[in-house]
């Protein structure tokens, strides 16, 4: 079965989804990423949408859910690169996403997670525990 | 309404759902519709592809090239023989769900497209025809 990566750089999680994910698919990224955040004590997490063609809202509800579940585990997410006409379209499907920060590329989603997590401590590879 | 082209996709597994997405979005190209045309159409179609999963039980998409005087559109036609809706107005509303999800499909699905027509009986199944001019 198919699966999307989830990588760690320091106190992130990084994902960029890159297929057109089927239901279960979405759910099973939800269910590794809460996962993970937990495991690794991760302060923020960056989900990459710059190569989904359209967000229908199933996949908006796990977007959603992955930042609900993030926050109560102490975590923020970012969404970014998340296409105009995708957009368009989830705006009069009806889903505005309430409580998902969002930003236009990486490089401010980065930057979005820094301001919002203090600054991004540099651990050590190895280390997967919270040194706070 | 002449039609000019079309294919019958079955609806059964979550993994259909990805290949009436990709082929209503293949056939949108076809049709010369714009980006945000083909995102609205191809999200309308998921929406109802798995609608006729999740309540209908599995059912039948039907994608259409159509032309009607000088104007092409796409017309996607789902089917499914479940237990059908009762209250069709009340499973239109925004945020109503009997199931797990938003309740965002139907109604939203219905903005998404230039017609949209559902007719459902309890007990036979659910008809949903969306469609889409360029």
């Amino acid at each position: 079965m198919d699966r999307i990566p989830i990588l760690r750089l320091r106190d992130l999680l990084l994902v960029t989804i890159q297929v057109d994910m089927h239901d279960r698919l979405a759910m099973q990224l939800q269910d590794e990423l809460t996962a993970r955040i937990s495991e690794t004590g991760a302060r923020g997490v960056l989900i990459d949408i710059s190569s989904l063609d359209i967000v229908d809202s199933f996949i908006g509800r796990m977007i959603a859910n992955i930042a609900a579940m993030a926050r109560v585990l102490d975590a923020e997410t970012v969404v970014v690169g998340m296409q105009p006409a995708v957009a368009i379209t989830l705006v009069e499907l009806g889903l505005t996403l309430p409580g998902v920060r969002t930003a236009l590329n990486v490089d401010k989603g980065m930057a979005l997670l820094e301001s919002a997590t203090g600054e991004i401590e540099d651990l050590p590879d190895t280390d997967a525990g919270d040194t706070e | 309404m002449p039609v000019t082209r079309s294919e019958a996709l079955e609806l059964r597994s979550a993994a259909d759902v990805v290949s009436v997405r990709q082929a209503v979005r293949t056939w949108a190209i076809e049709a010369g519709f714009s980006l945000v045309d083909q995102t609205k159409m191809v999200t309308a179609a998921s929406e109802i592809a798995r609608n006729t999963i999740d309540y209908g039980g599995g059912g039948v998409a039907n994608l259409e090239l159509i032309n009607e005087g000088s104007r092409r559109g796409l017309r996607v036609v789902f089917e499914d023989t479940g237990p059908g809706i009762s209250d069709i107005q009340q499973a239109m509303t925004d945020h109503y769900t009997t199931g797990n999800g938003l309740g965002l499909g139907l109604g939203g699905a219905k903005r998404l497209v230039n017609e949209f027509h559902i007719s459902s009986r309890v007990g036979e199944g659910t008809r949903v025809v969306i469609t889409r001019w360029k």
